[in-house]
């Protein structure tokens, strides 16, 4: 009943961390267009163990585009080319019979390649680490309601909270900046009263472990926003740039927690 | 094997109290000399790895993901329960234990469920402290929605990321431990079996999935969050990595599993498209708070939904249930729309599926407001079937989402094996035979957070625990067992992969222990099932090695378990000869169709044993006493 056809692939393959990497080329019949396109590159594992060869590997796991484990350059662009879309959600109906689609893993330097399209992206872990947290202990918390948050506050700061962590906005940025992820997590946490006490100290602690991880920094490119498939705007770079700069200025009276 | 539940004595409302005071305590100066292995990072393992942490416990957590924030639990959609009353519409403590045992069918044991709805209120408190984004009121103060099988708003939620949210909330907690050195995180490592030694949980086998290193961990106590077995169906709501081995391989090491039988078919859930398909897709139960669920009068009715007048439309779910109408829970309202397709009413291809309607809603209130609750939803459904919910309405059908049964745990989450606790959907405890929409959330933080910190010491404080490492005898048997099933699987070079014996073990179980299960259909499933995994040990393809990044001898390890697991659940579904929950037998029904429980036969908890390889496992009862409520037949009309 649905429309089927045939695509090229050409598929990163690398073994091994170390190892040389290369373009493998594939041709797969009988795409469907209700496919996603992680389905896709299934019926492309198991044609490949069909004749014996290694199966692609890639990181993967909600496919309903919240876990964030998906992350692959599909011609050029992170999650390829639908709009606040991650790979598991994008499906074959974008693309047409005879079309050659070129997928890669993520690059940039804090996100070594692990093995074909899987990256190391603990980097990001440990920038949360470095203060990505409000410091409350269970059992000490105050009644829910006892500190209202007004509506807009709370929906700005799910805006940036909706973040999945895959790491698009570094594979799309020039530099290989992580700006985007950072102030993602420090403008969700600043707009809450409950983020206040830590709010300058989380921001420079976050940055502090991002340039430590080996990101570049941000330039105002802005092709970050256009990768992210959670659309988390520029917009949060311009909070954490401000509550830095206020760090920065009152250092004297921070302490930066969290491993050097 | 004994099973004793060790629920408190006293009055229902003062039993968590009381047990909390009797409870052995672990000085804080003390608690940094224990080791437990926390295994899992979802909402259950990642807030009781935080919460231990940070009472100075060493932790040290695992998971197979990449990072803490992938794991299951991020994608739980629609909101947690708490009763906290907010509303003023009659929500109590009472009230939400009681729907909770009436959602479960009678299925639950009393203790462990007032409980849950006792710590509820913590949760939320926890979570709004932790900077959770819950959605607000314009007054600044707690939102709340309302969920299947409630009469009362109850249910918290972060527009359709409710689970995302919480879970960023204990990875936050887990990853502060982490910096403050209380908690060490192993990221790609999975567990692949337990060691137990002088039959106390003392340790854990695992393999690194990046270089396929074989490693031991010794501690002092273990704890799994390992999730639930639905993935054992192929096709189900879950994520593509859940499965049943850390449950099933303590299983085989002693620990009694409980209700396997008790799966959760989901009602909202976008259709199958093709035999490609990897997984299908919830929409969350939210939407049936302003959605109408319906079906054409007429059999094989192929005109379009809106070309359907308003009387050859059947909104069944409120002809049959009008009390809860579309908001009956969701085994009714899974149940229901097959009972419809059966009839030849479905919509769609294939006839199976039911329309979910948003027009009276968008007519109501308007599509600005219906975007701003579920904009994120009806999105993804766009995304995924390319049509558009805001113009025409959703195909929805039912699909394997949650598994009630787990390993058997006692009132303080130990499982039958000294020192092996299970939280979260790994264990039975809390939802009988259903769960109620927005309760899981609430059941794995509340493991988390606010049990196991208590009950942990308790096992502690109270054991002499003798010297162990990994040195010990125990340590190389469970490790070289590990190893030998990887080479085995690599040495098999057979001629199918892993996922085509697994979607064949789905359809099996989809067939003849889904929905709506028969003796015969059962009968007929324990011959499948050991036919298929003698067929898969002699014919599976594992390429690779067993030292690299190899996913499909991950997904192989895990399948071989689901094909032991597969025939557990068909013999708990046959011996079960009542129709409770989820658990639907086709012999046991009501003349109008609803299911029959027998309580003279069926109060209680199935646990069983296993009895080593090629021997039918042992069933163990737990009877379920309930002086609080009384048993009725289950009715939302």
């Amino acid at each position: 009943m649905s429309a089927t056809f045939g695509l090229t692939l050409k598929v990163w393959r690398q073994a091994t961390p170390h190892a040389k990497g290369r373009f493998e080329t594939y041709r797969l019949a009988n795409v469907s267009e209700h496919m996603s396109f992680l389905e896709m590159l299934d019926v492309l594992n198991e044609d490949l163990i069909g004749k014996g060869e290694v199966p692609i590997a890639f990181d993967h796991d909600c496919r309903e585009g919240i876990c964030g484990a998906c992350s692959m350059m599909i011609n050029g662009r992170p999650h390829g080319p639908q709009r606040a879309t991650t790979a598991c959600q994008l499906h074959m109906r974008h693309f047409a019979d005879g079309d050659t689609v070129i997928i890669e893993p993520w690059r940039a330097g804090p996100f070594p390649v692990i093995r074909d399209l899987v990256v190391d992206r603990s980097a990001f872990d440990r920038i949360i680490q470095a203060g990505g947290y409000i410091s409350v202990s269970t059992g000490s918390a105050p009644e829910a309601n006892a500190v209202p948050v007004p509506h807009e506050a709370a929906e700005r700061a799910m805006d940036a909270a909706a973040c999945i962590g895959c790491g698009a906005c570094v594979a799309a940025c020039p530099n290989a900046s992580a700006m985007l992820f950072t102030a993602a997590k420090v403008s969700h946490l600043g707009l809450l009263p409950q983020g206040q006490p830590e709010r300058y100290q989380r921001a420079r602690a976050m940055v502090r472990r991002m340039d430590l991880e080996g990101f570049g920094g941000c330039t105002n490119y802005g092709e970050c926003q256009e990768a992210c498939p959670k659309e988390i705007g520029v917009e949060v770079i311009a909070r954490l740039n401000g509550d830095y700069l206020r760090a920065s200025l009152t250092a004297r009276e921070t302490r930066v927690a969290g491993p050097e | 094997m004994e099973l004793n539940a060790r629920i408190p004595d006293g009055p229902l409302e003062r039993k968590w109290d009381d047990h909390k005071f009797r409870l052995r305590l672990v000085t804080p100066a003390n608690r940094r000399k224990y080791r437990v292995l926390v295994v899992g990072s979802g909402l259950a393992g990642a807030s009781a790895a935080a919460s231990l942490g940070e009472m100075g416990y060493e932790v040290l957590c695992f998971t197979f993901h990449d990072s803490p924030r992938r794991a299951h639990s991020i994608a739980a959609q629609g909101g947690i329960n708490a009763a906290k009353n907010y509303q003023n519409d009659g929500d109590s403590v009472h009230r939400l234990f009681y729907d909770t045992i009436k959602g479960g069918d009678f299925r639950s044991r009393e203790a462990n469920v007032y409980r849950l709805a006792q710590v509820s209120a913590n949760i939320i408190d926890q979570c709004v402290a932790q900077g959770v984004p819950f959605a607000r009121e314009y007054g600044g103060l707690l939102a709340n929605r309302s969920f299947g099988g409630a009469q009362v708003s109850r249910t918290f939620y972060a527009r359709g990321q409710t689970g995302q949210q919480l879970l960023l909330g204990a990875y936050s907690a887990l990853e502060r431990q982490v910096a403050l050195g209380t908690v060490k995180l192993y990221p790609r490592t999975e567990m692949l079996d337990l060691v137990t030694v002088h039959g106390r949980a003392r340790g854990i086998v695992t393999r690194h999935l990046v270089t396929g290193e074989m490693e031991r961990w010794a501690g002092d106590a273990v704890v799994l969050a390992t999730g639930g077995y639905g993935n054992v169906f192929f096709l189900s709501t879950n994520a593509k990595a859940c499965n049943v081995t850390a449950s099933y391989r303590a299983h085989r090491r002693g620990a009694a599993f409980a209700n396997p039988c008790f799966t959760q078919i989901h009602p909202t859930c976008i259709p199958v498209s093709g035999d490609y398909q990897s997984k299908l897709t919830l929409m969350s139960e939210s939407l049936r708070n302003d959605g109408r669920v319906w079906v054409p009068t007429k059999q094989g009715d192929t005109r379009p939904p809106g070309q359907i007048p308003e009387g050859e439309r059947d909104y069944y779910l409120e002809r049959k249930y009008p009390s809860f109408g579309n908001l009956a829970p969701r085994d009714i309202a899974s149940r229901s729309a097959k009972d419809v397709c059966d009839e030849g009413r479905g919509v769609g291809p294939g006839g199976l599926g039911v329309y979910l309607d948003f027009a009276d809603a968008i007519a109501r209130v308007g599509e600005q407001t219906i975007r701003d609750r579920y904009g994120n939803l009806f999105e993804m459904y766009e995304r995924i079937t390319g049509e558009d919910p805001y113009q025409a309405p959703m195909r929805i059908y039912p699909a394997v989402h949650y598994t009630m049964g787990g390993l058997w745990v006692d009132y303080n989450l130990m499982s039958t094996i000294p020192g092996l606790h299970v939280l979260g959907e790994a264990n039975f405890s809390d939802h009988g035979a259903n769960r109620l929409g927005a309760s899981a959330l609430m059941q794995g933080l509340a493991d988390g957070y606010f049990i196991i910190p208590y009950t942990i010491g308790d096992y502690l404080a109270g054991t002499r625990l003798e010297p162990v490492d990994t040195s010990h005898p125990a340590f190389g048997e469970v490790e070289a067992g590990a190893t030998g099933r990887i080479r085995r699987l690599l040495s098999v070079q057979g001629s199918r992969s892993v996922d085509d014996f697994h979607r064949e073990l789905g359809r099996i179980l989809w067939d003849h222990c889904g929905m709506a299960r028969t003796r015969d259909g059962l009968t007929r499933g324990l011959e499948l099932i050991p036919a298929l995994r003698e067929e898969f040990w002699r014919d599976v393809r594992v390429l690779g090695e067993g030292e690299e990044f190899n996913q499909s001898l991950e997904k192989a390890g895990r399948v071989a378990d689901f094909m032991e697991f597969a025939e557990l659940m068909c013999r708990d579904a046959l011996h079960r000869e009542e129709s409770c929950g989820g658990h639907f037998r086709e012999e046991f029904q009501t003349a109008d169709g609803e299911a029959q429980r027998d309580d003279e036969r069926f109060t209680y908890v199935a646990a069983w044993e296993h009895a080593g390889p090629d021997r039918a496992p042992i069933l163990h009862r737990e009877p379920l006493v309930f002086e609080n409520v009384q048993l009725a037949t289950r009715s939302y009309k």
